[in-house]
Order: C-alpha cells, then structure tokens, then sequence
C-alpha cells in the first residue's frame, strides 16, 4: 500500500535503527505527545528494538484519555435525557465516569446512542430522528476539531435545528507547558503529534524551545517516520542544540493549515479546560462562540459540569503525565483491563495503559 | 410493502400459514426427502466413527452483504465447527426465529443461499423449526444451526493435541468477512474488492486428512469472532505454547488493510468466515501447504509461524520492521477510534 509499506519496510527501518544507535551519545528522556504514536510505536514492534539509553514515556495525547471523569458524567446525563441521542466517536464508548458508569452502560439501559465515523453523520442523524437533538460529542486535538467546525456550520448553513455539540476540544501547546512547569518531569526531547501539527504547523512549538530548552521534532506515525524523528532528536540533544525539526514534510509544513484554522476561529474561541489527571489548565480548550450558541449543548440544555472524583487508586493522571508506567498502578491488569477499564487510560485504544496491556508489557 | 409479502405472526402460529410457508418456501428450496416427511424429528442411520455435534446462533447487521448473508453464514459457520474436528459434517438443524413484518422476499433469498451452501457442502437440512415473535421483539431474522458430523476413530484433532514445533498454516487471506460487515455498517464505501469469505473448509479437511499421514494433522480453528489473534491466542493457551507469527507472511488482501488503517482496526482482530488456523508437524508444513493452496477456498494459504515453548500461553507478532510485540487476545468489540 503506497506511503504505508515503505514506511514499513525492514530494509529501511534496519539502517534508521543502526543510524539511531549511533546518533544516542547519552541517556535521554523523549515524551511521545500523541496516542497515535504510543499506539505505532508498540504496535509495529519498535519498542523491541530502540537502543539502550533513549527512553519514551507517553504524554497526554490520547484525546479519550484526558477526558475528564466530569465531563463523562455530564455526557451520560445528557444521554438518559428523553428526546436526546447522542453521536460520537467509538472509543469515547466504554470510558466510565466517575460513578463507573459508561455511555456502553447508558446504552444498554435504553441511551440512544450511536457511534459515528464523521462528525458530519451527526447531521444525517438530525435528519433521520427530527423529534430528537442529536449532541455530537466534540473530543479531540486540532487533527479533529476543524472537522466538528465545518460540522456547525454546516448546520448552521442547512439550518438543521436539532443538532449540537459538547465541546470538550483540547488545543496542543499549552497542556505541554502545564506539564514543563512540573519540576518532577524530567524530559529532553518531544516527538511532536503529526497530526495536530499538519493543522497548527511546526511553528507552533518555537515557544517550547525557547523558554524550555527543549528540543522539539515532528514525526510522522510509520516506523521509518518514528525512527528518522528519534534521530534527529537524538542529535539536538547529544549536540544540545535544541530546535523545531519537521521528520513530517509530506504532511506538516512550519505555518500549518490556515483554512482549517480558521475555520475552528470561526466557530470556537478559546476556553479554560479541564483535563483527565491534569487539571483546569487555562485556555487549553475550546468553546463555541456565543454567535453558533444554539450549536452548544451545555448553554442550549443547561448543563452544568459537577467536579467528580477520579476512580479510587486509579493513576492515569501520573500516567499522562509521563511520570509513572501503567505497570506501577495498583489497579493496572488486575481490576482494570480492556474489558473491564477503570481509568480512560485503558479504555481508548491509544491508551497508555491500554498499549501496554494490549502489547504484552 | 405489501402484507401479503411480509411474514405475519400466523406464519409461526403451527396452522394452515405455516404449513403454507415450509411447503411454499422451505420445501421448495431445501431439497431433502428426511426434512420432507415432516416429522417431528429425524432419524439418521447409524455411523461408524465417532460423532461430532456442534450449535451456532446467527445474528447479523446487515442480513446481505457482498459476498453472502446470514443464510450462508448459518450453513458455513456451523460446517466449519464440525470440520475443525476433523468431521465429515452429515446433517443440519435450522432454526428460525422470524420478526413479524420481515420480508418474505428477502426470507426467500436466504433460503435459496442457505439450500445452495447445502448443495455445494451436500449436507442437508434434515431437520427445521420456525417462530415469529411481534415487531420489534427480534431484528428482522435469527438463525440457529446445528450440525452433527462424524469423524474417523483415528482422528483426534484438537487444541490440545498441538506441539512445540508445529508449523502454523493460514488456509487465506485474513479480516475480508470482518471488515465487509464494518464498512457496510458504517455506511463506508471503499474502492476495492470488500467481500465476505464465507465458505465451508470441510472438503479443505477432508484432503488434509486423506493426504497428509496419519497424526501429522494436530490442531484446526476457525479464526470467526475475535480473529486470527484470538483463536491462536487460546491455542496458545491451551496448549501452554508460544505461537510466534511473521507480519509479513500473513496474507492480507490490500482493500482489508487500507479500511483498516481508516478506521483504526488490526485485521488480527477482524472476523472470518472461510478459513481455518491449521497446525501440522513441522516436517509437514509444506506438504500441508500444496495441499491446502490445490483447493478453491486455500489458494492463498501460508505458512504464518510456529510454535515454541518459550514464554508459555503468548502470541508473538514478528513485525516487518523486524520487532517483535505480544498479540493479546480481543477484549470487547473492535470499534474505531478518534483519530
């Protein structure tokens, strides 16, 4: 399959690895931002070959995951509603809230409720169900949020009347501050999201060079992208010359997507975030503005967001935050598994706990 | 749609309707003089070998997809149970469990399939049942079937008769039925050839077993729900071996693996419906694989892996990078994910 077998190819992979090898000339710490990439790295074995010394702990990429326990509680409210049927992506379907109870959960006691593939099948829902509002759950990076933005407008331009979202958004830079600031994170380098940054662009982590001195590349998720990233950052550190590398070009430019942009300013305006481990941090989310109001579940059905607990014993938090392995948690394959995910860190196929679980760690 | 075209709670009431729909429609399609005589069972002469008797409840959404439905399913998975002990299926149940307002024409369609997958597995159907229950109380159609087959003294093929060294053999290409059902599902059109394998494998057993030497044949499954990832998973287990696969001798058809990198799902995981895990000894591997790519349904058979003694109860995935990861077996449904 053409851009993903030879990104596969063991002939390339091979010299990269041996390359890689000779590029770390001391120990260090990189922080894989993205679910994605947690999920490539194991899936495609890497983890299995990476030279002694270079170290990758996960950050709090995984949309499911930093979902916070309030949120889901409010969604599960909102799907016990009369007259509501609610869209969303699949993995958001298993995730318990704070009462350990899930949307599955919701479901089988009557929740209407239905996984999509587009935000924009929400719309043929509004069309198929008049007499119910369909509420899109808007979780996700800037990889998905211009796709839920074209989404309300297109609602918006049909005047389909019986649509909204929940807007729990997340934007990227900031989070990764939050986490900087943490005197206990020790880390080196960041293996940029490639995704995200294909819509924000590789400018956007200048900051984190600047005032961190860390040393920032984009990568894209195929072994050989992996690899070429992780020599690169390899170097910036060895070299200690931190700076913002693209390994990503044929997708990721410096300035980013400025249609897709915005679009998202268009619709959302930037909002202070609760995040699953991590706190409210400032403007790292995203709100509809008050001119698409009708589009925003939480003003059009009062919805109040309620501090929950997170699960007893659970430690995704630390997990996110790169500062403890999924092995360490007490919980973690013994009350929490795929089947039965205590924490969002296990539910999501791009979690941690789940990566680790799943690839046998 | 018209009433007289829709199946009515009379059709499972036991009076004059239901006569009318098993001699109009079940006795026209399923030709076979034991299901005829319309008795309250059947009786099957008695066999030598052993027997093998095995059930199989069919629910699927959607009832038609390219490359059969839940007719076809209902005849070929329940062969295939039998078949991966090495059986000769004999005879079929059918049990259907009908909604009231169900199409009588899309009834009659799964007939036809379900009476030629009998054709072509000649096994007939000797024995049947049907009820309607009121809307909404069933999706349109259930099927059950159940199958009795017979299988040679000799014969002992099972999960537990596999042995550190064996060879393991895919009888295709791996994920087509999963990912047919997904995509239909979600409303998702690809380019490509998308189709269910649907298929029975008995004949490919019955070849491995004439041809092969005696006790050289150890173990079968049908990778079905949960995937080539599950079924070696509780070989594994219960065999308390290592089986160790190679990605790239795995054979997946290009239109599976790209629907699967769209929507995020390992074909590993995904559901077949005409192939079969088969462990040979080593020293058979290539002999079991001429076999197995001489028949219709295995012309794209591999050889996959082996397995080993270390780390008892794994799965091991080389991959074609040339790493190596732990393949899990499936916990929950495959759903696709966010990005």
């Amino acid at each position: 399959m053409k851009y993903l077998d030879e990104f596969r190819d063991q002939s390339l992979a091979q010299p990269l690895l041996e390359e890689l090898q000779r590029a770390v000339s001391k120990p260090f710490r990189v922080m894989e931002v993205c679910g994605t990439h947690t999920m490539s790295i194991f899936r495609s074995g890497l983890r299995s070959l990476l030279p002694d010394g270079l170290e990758l702990v996960s950050g709090p990429g995984c949309p499911v995951c930093v979902t916070s326990a309030s949120h889901i509680d409010a969604i599960i409210e909102m799907a016990q509603m009369d007259n509501t049927r609610i869209a969303l992506f699949g993995d958001l379907f298993r995730v318990p809230g704070s009462k350990n109870l899930s949307l599955a959960n919701a479901s089988s006691m009557g929740a209407n409720i239905e996984v999509v593939y587009s935000a924009m099948d929400s719309l043929d829902l509004a069309r198929k169900y008049p007499k119910e509002l369909i509420i899109f759950l808007g979780v996700g990076f800037e990889t998905t949020t211009p796709t839920i933005a074209a989404t309300i407008l297109a609602a918006h331009n049909q005047k389909i009347d019986n649509f909204a979202v929940f807007s729990t958004h997340k934007v990227m830079p900031p989070p990764l501050m939050a986490l900087l600031d943490d005197p206990e994170l020790q880390i080196d380098g960041l293996l940029c999201p490639g995704h995200v940054s294909a819509i924000i662009g590789a400018h956007a982590y200048q900051p984190l060079v600047d005032n961190y001195n860390l040393a920032c590349v984009v990568g894209g998720f195929e072994p050989a992208d992996i690899l070429q990233a992780l020599i690169l950052l390899a170097r910036q550190i060895g070299n200690n010359e931190p700076k913002v590398e693209n390994a990503y070009s044929r997708v990721v430019s410096w300035e980013g997507n400025p249609r897709a942009c915005q679009m998202v300013e268009e619709i959302f305006a930037p909002a202070d975030m609760e995040w699953r481990g991590l706190g409210m941090i400032p403007e790292s989310g995203l709100r509809i503005r008050d001119k698409y109001a009708h589009f925003d579940v939480e003003k059009r059905l009062d919805i109040r967001i309620v501090p929950a607990q997170e699960p007893k014993g659970c430690r995704c938090g630390e997990i996110l935050k790169g500062k403890q392995l999924p092995t360490a948690c007490p919980l973690y394959g013994k009350r929490c598994t795929p089947s039965n995910p205590i924490g969002p860190c296990m539910v999501s196929s791009e979690g941690t706990c789940a990566a680790y679980f799943k690839y046998g760690e | 749609m018209k009433e007289d075209r829709c199946v009515l709670l009379d059709h499972g009431s036991g009076g004059i309707a239901s006569q009318e729909l098993i001699s109009s429609l079940f006795l026209q399609y399923l030709d076979s003089p034991v299901l005829g005589s319309l008795e309250d069972s059947a009786v099957i002469p008695n066999q030598e070998g052993k027997l093998t008797f095995s059930t199989d409840s069919y629910v699927v959404d959607p009832l038609f997809f390219p490359g059969g439905n839940i007719g076809t399913l209902a005849v070929h998975g329940t062969l295939n149970d039998l078949a991966m002990r090495g059986a000769r299926p004999l005879c079929l149940s059918l049990g259907l469990i009908l909604e009231e307002g169900f199409s009588l024409d899309e009834l009659e369609q799964i007939i036809q399939s379900i009476a030629a997958c009998c054709k072509e597995a000649d096994v007939p159907v000797v024995t049947g049942d049907t009820k309607v229950v009121p809307r909404s109380k069933c999706d349109k159609i259930f099927i059950n079937t159940s199958g009795i087959g017979i299988v040679d003294e000799a014969v002992d093929i099972s999960s537990t008769m596999a042995q550190a060294g064996d060879a393991i053999l895919l009888s295709g290409t791996m994920g087509d039925h999963g990912i047919t059902i997904m995509t239909r599902r979600a409303g998702i059109s690809l380019e490509g050839d998308l189709a269910s394998d649907s298929a029975p494998l008995h004949s490919l057993v019955a070849k491995l077993l004439a041809e092969l030497p005696p006790g050289a044949l150890h173990t079968l499954r049908d990778p079905t729900r949960g995937g080539v990832a599950t079924s070696l998973n509780e070989i594994a287990e219960s065999a308390n071996l290592t089986a160790e696969i190679r990605e790239p001798d795995i054979p997946v058809r290009p239109a599976v693996r790209a629907a699967c990198e769209i929507m995020g799902l390992d074909p590993l995981y995904l559901a077949n419906e005409g192939k079969c895990v088969v462990l040979v000894a080593p020293e058979y591997a290539e002999q079991a694989l001429t076999i197995m790519q001489s028949t219709t349904v295995g012309k794209e058979s591999a050889i996959i892996g082996h397995l080993t003694e270390q780390q008892a109860g794994r799965v091991v995935l080389q991959t074609a990078i040339g790493g190596s990861r732990v393949i899990s077996p499936l916990h929950g449904e495959p759903l696709p994910r966010i990005c």
